[in-house]
């Protein structure tokens, strides 16, 4: 790597495409690390910590996965994306795989050439007003001042609620969260409105947190999940098949505390899962441990979700959609036969 | 009736001036209360004074040190000065003041960007102060490989052979000179390139790998990383902007033409372009798997565009150069590199200092817009710090911290300037 720094410039440029990519997964065994691009901050989703080690509900997900292909939760490099870059450092190889909550749509799948494999959370836009307005449901937002980013799909969104339901309103346009902060505290706007989670993480923190309440009405729909590049399919299946088996872990019971003793569980397909029959794991090219391994790093969905979004968080983001469909969520992971 | 005129034997001794006109008083009435105007003047600066006083002087008062969160740092200072007192949560600063100096940087090996900036400075002084001793000079040289390889570690024979590039520049220059004028460089230039690409990677691979281990560009961050940026760009921009501008002004006309279309080109763009270019367009252009430092290509857009404007700087003083100084320069024998060497750049390089040093805050400054395409530099890591759920929502603290700390650079390279420019005052003696 350091000498790579200075050569790479040179050889770089030399080398014409001489080093074609081997599949993700060889590359990525190869180098013994697992390049994740993550958020560069977003409360409860990806975050560092005073250490500088990268926490959050994204995070894990790089973990387990690391942990499925390595064997060690700790062998990721996290790259930090912005909105702008995430795509393009996936694309051109910088990152193996992309965690920063980012909507799947249409024209990124298809277009893009990127495949997303998986929603690992199901978000949708919502508004956040203050209890003195004495609104209740977004519906009687008529005439309301709205904070909104500008050049997101959320200004879309509004201005197609507002029309639907006949009502008008008056953008108020912010850059940042930092700025949506200072505008709707200040009083500058009635409501504002962003992905529900973000709204969630925002009010945290605020100073009187109760003071404010997030609306019912959902007016969009935000899927967002990890992405890898298009036309690796052993990769995508992997990347798949991790987030799958952490779903699967919590909907059969399997813990990060009761992970060993569910090895010697009767109920064949968790048997399946964990490797202790079949060997579904060699099928992709990784060893037979590897859910049990991604589980071991963080726990399964639930105890992800619960240690860094869930309720009791700052985020304090109850499961909703993404409750197990057990439960009345839209969580439903394929079968591991 | 007795005559005698009285008539003063000694001087009055002087009166004290009238209270009204001495001392503070004194003082005031003539600066502060002169005229009406004056007057209105006064006070309003006053209020506006007391009033931004009011609100700093409290906010900082009251700060809090000791907390682990933004929540329990308004409820200590809620507690200790009543409801509804401001403070500031410095606690923040206290806890990742760390990660706002290194980044991600391995805290076993903090020792060596700390070396590194002590060094920078070392290297710096003869360069800055010309009553030290000429031979510290060497030391000046050699820094750029030293505080690379504290940096990013990794093997010491790696720099080692980069600088050996210079030494075969310099033995081919000595070959060369007995050719016609325009041989030496371009034979120093061709060997020093061909010997970077092709026999320092091998040679530095081929000795022992000792040295330091090693750290990868991804783990800088903070101020570390704007320092890094910053001092290379500002170290390498003006020796480019040298060339460029004489480039500029050469009578040869395809080294004018690409000087001018290089600095037309990249003064025309703005710097953020060229940031994307960096992060983007290079990555897509290179094959898979090409191992192009990001902070490498960074350090090499900032350089350019800083160099473009460093030119322009340069140009406007060899254009502020009486014509007298050239011909004098010929007159006495001189060729083009030695008149350029001992006459015109030590001249024109005296009255571009202004411009220079600015040019060299203003690229300083420009750091923090690598935080736009994800890299963790201060103001980038302000966000990272804000999502975490402790210090969610702390915004005046943050970016005043990082402020304080640009001001202290920019106000250190602003006040040499001026030392430098009464230094070399050449019209008074």
């Amino acid at each position: 790597m350091h000498k790579g720094i200075l050569l790479g410039a040179f050889a770089g440029m030399a080398l014409a495409a001489g080093a074609a990519s081997a599949g993700t997964l060889d590359d990525v065994k190869a180098r013994g690390t697992l390049k994740c691009g993550v958020n560069a901050g977003l409360a409860g989703f990806a975050a560092p910590d005073a250490s500088g080690r990268w926490e959050g509900f994204d995070v894990a997900y790089c973990r387990a996965l690391a942990a499925a292909v390595l064997g060690d939760a700790e062998k990721v490099e996290f790259t930090p994306t912005t909105t702008e870059t995430r795509f393009t450092a996936l694309v051109s190889g910088e990152i193996d795989v992309l965690a920063r909550n980012s909507t799947w749509t249409f024209t990124r799948d298809v277009d893009l050439k990127l495949d997303f494999i998986g929603v690992n959370y199901y978000d949708g836009q919502g508004f956040m007003v203050s209890k003195d307005l004495g609104v209740t449901s977004a519906k009687e937002l008529d005439g309301a001042t709205v904070c909104i980013q500008t050049g997101t799909t959320t200004e879309l969104n509004l201005a197609d609620f507002f029309k639907t339901n006949g009502m008008t309103y008056q953008p108020v346009p912010i850059q940042t969260e930092a700025e949506a902060r200072q505008q709707f505290l200040g009083g500058a706007c009635d409501a504002y409105t962003t992905d529900a989670s973000g709204l969630a993480a925002a009010r945290s923190g605020y100073p009187n947190p109760e003071n404010y309440i997030i609306l019912p009405e959902i007016i969009s729909k935000e899927p967002l999940g990890p992405v890898v590049r298009h036309g690796d399919n052993q990769w995508a299946d992997i990347g798949r098949w991790t987030f799958n088996a952490l779903v699967s872990a919590e909907e059969l019971g399997v813990t990060k505390a009761n992970l060993d003793e569910m090895k010697g569980s009767q109920n064949p397909e968790i048997r399946r899962l964990l490797g202790v029959e079949g060997s579904l794991g060699k099928m992709f090219g990784l060893n037979d441990d590897w859910a049990y391994n991604a589980i071991k790093a963080g726990g399964n969905y639930g105890e992800i979700f619960a240690a860094t979004i869930g309720e009791g968080t700052p985020s304090n983001l109850a499961r909703g959609l993404n409750g197990q469909w057990t439960d009345g969520g839209l969580l439903y992971s394929p079968p591991f036969r | 009736m007795d005559d005698v005129a009285w008539t003063r034997t000694e001087m009055l001794g002087p009166e004290a001036p009238p209270a009204s006109a001495v001392g503070i008083v004194g003082w005031m009435r003539a600066n502060l209360f002169s005229t009406w105007l004056n007057v209105i003047l006064t006070v309003a600066a006053l209020g506006a004074i007391w009033l931004l006083a009011s609100h700093i002087v409290p906010f900082f008062a009251h700060s809090v040190w000791n907390a682990s969160s933004y929540s329990e740092c308004r409820e200590i200072v809620a507690r200790t000065w009543g409801e509804g007192a401001s403070g500031a949560c410095l606690a923040v600063i206290r806890e990742r003041w760390k990660q706002f100096f290194f980044g991600f940087y391995p805290a076993d090996y903090y020792w060596r960007p700390t070396l590194a900036f002590i060094l920078m400075f070392v290297a710096l002084a003869p360069v800055l102060f010309s009553s030290l001793p000429r031979k510290m000079l060497w030391f000046s040289a050699i820094f750029p490989g030293v505080a690379y390889w504290l940096l990013w570690g990794g093997s010491i024979f790696f720099p080692i052979a980069i600088y050996l590039g210079f030494v075969a520049g310099y033995v081919a220059f000595r070959v060369a000179e007995r050719g016609p004028s325009f041989l030496p460089p371009l034979a120093a230039a061709v060997v020093t390139i061909v010997w970077w690409l092709f026999i320092a990677g091998p040679l530095a691979n081929l000795l022992p790998d000792i040295g330091l281990p090693a750290v990868q560009s991804k783990q800088f961050g903070g101020f570390m990383l704007s320092m890094t940026i910053g001092v290379t760009g500002i170290a390498f921009s003006l020796p480019l902007g040298v060339l460029l501008a004489l480039g500029r002004r050469s009578d040869m006309l395809f080294v004018k033409w690409i000087s001018v279309g290089f600095i037309e080109f990249i003064r025309g763009v703005p710097l953020i372009t060229l940031l994307l270019v960096a992060s983007f367009l290079l990555n897509i252009f290179m094959p898979p798997g090409t191992n192009f430092d990001i902070i490498l290509r960074v350090i090499i857009m900032v350089t350019l565009f800083a160099a473009a404007y460093m030119a322009e700087v340069i140009r406007g003083g060899l254009a502020a150069l009486p014509r007298g100084q050239y011909e004098g320069a010929d007159s006495l024998g001189l060729n083009y590199w030695q008149a350029t060497r001992l006459v015109i750049m030590p001249q024109a390089l005296k009255i571009s200092i202004p411009g220079i040093v600015n040019t060299f805050i203003g690229l300083f400054k420009d750091t923090t817009l690598v935080a736009i395409i994800g890299l963790l530099d201060p103001v980038g890591l302000i966000t990272s710090i804000r999502a975490n759920s402790a210090w969610n929502g702390i915004v005046w603290e943050l970016y005043g911290f990082v402020g304080f700390m640009f001001f202290i650079c920019c106000f250190g390279m602003s006040r040499y300037s001026q030392y430098l420019e009464r230094r070399l005052r050449t019209d008074r003696h």
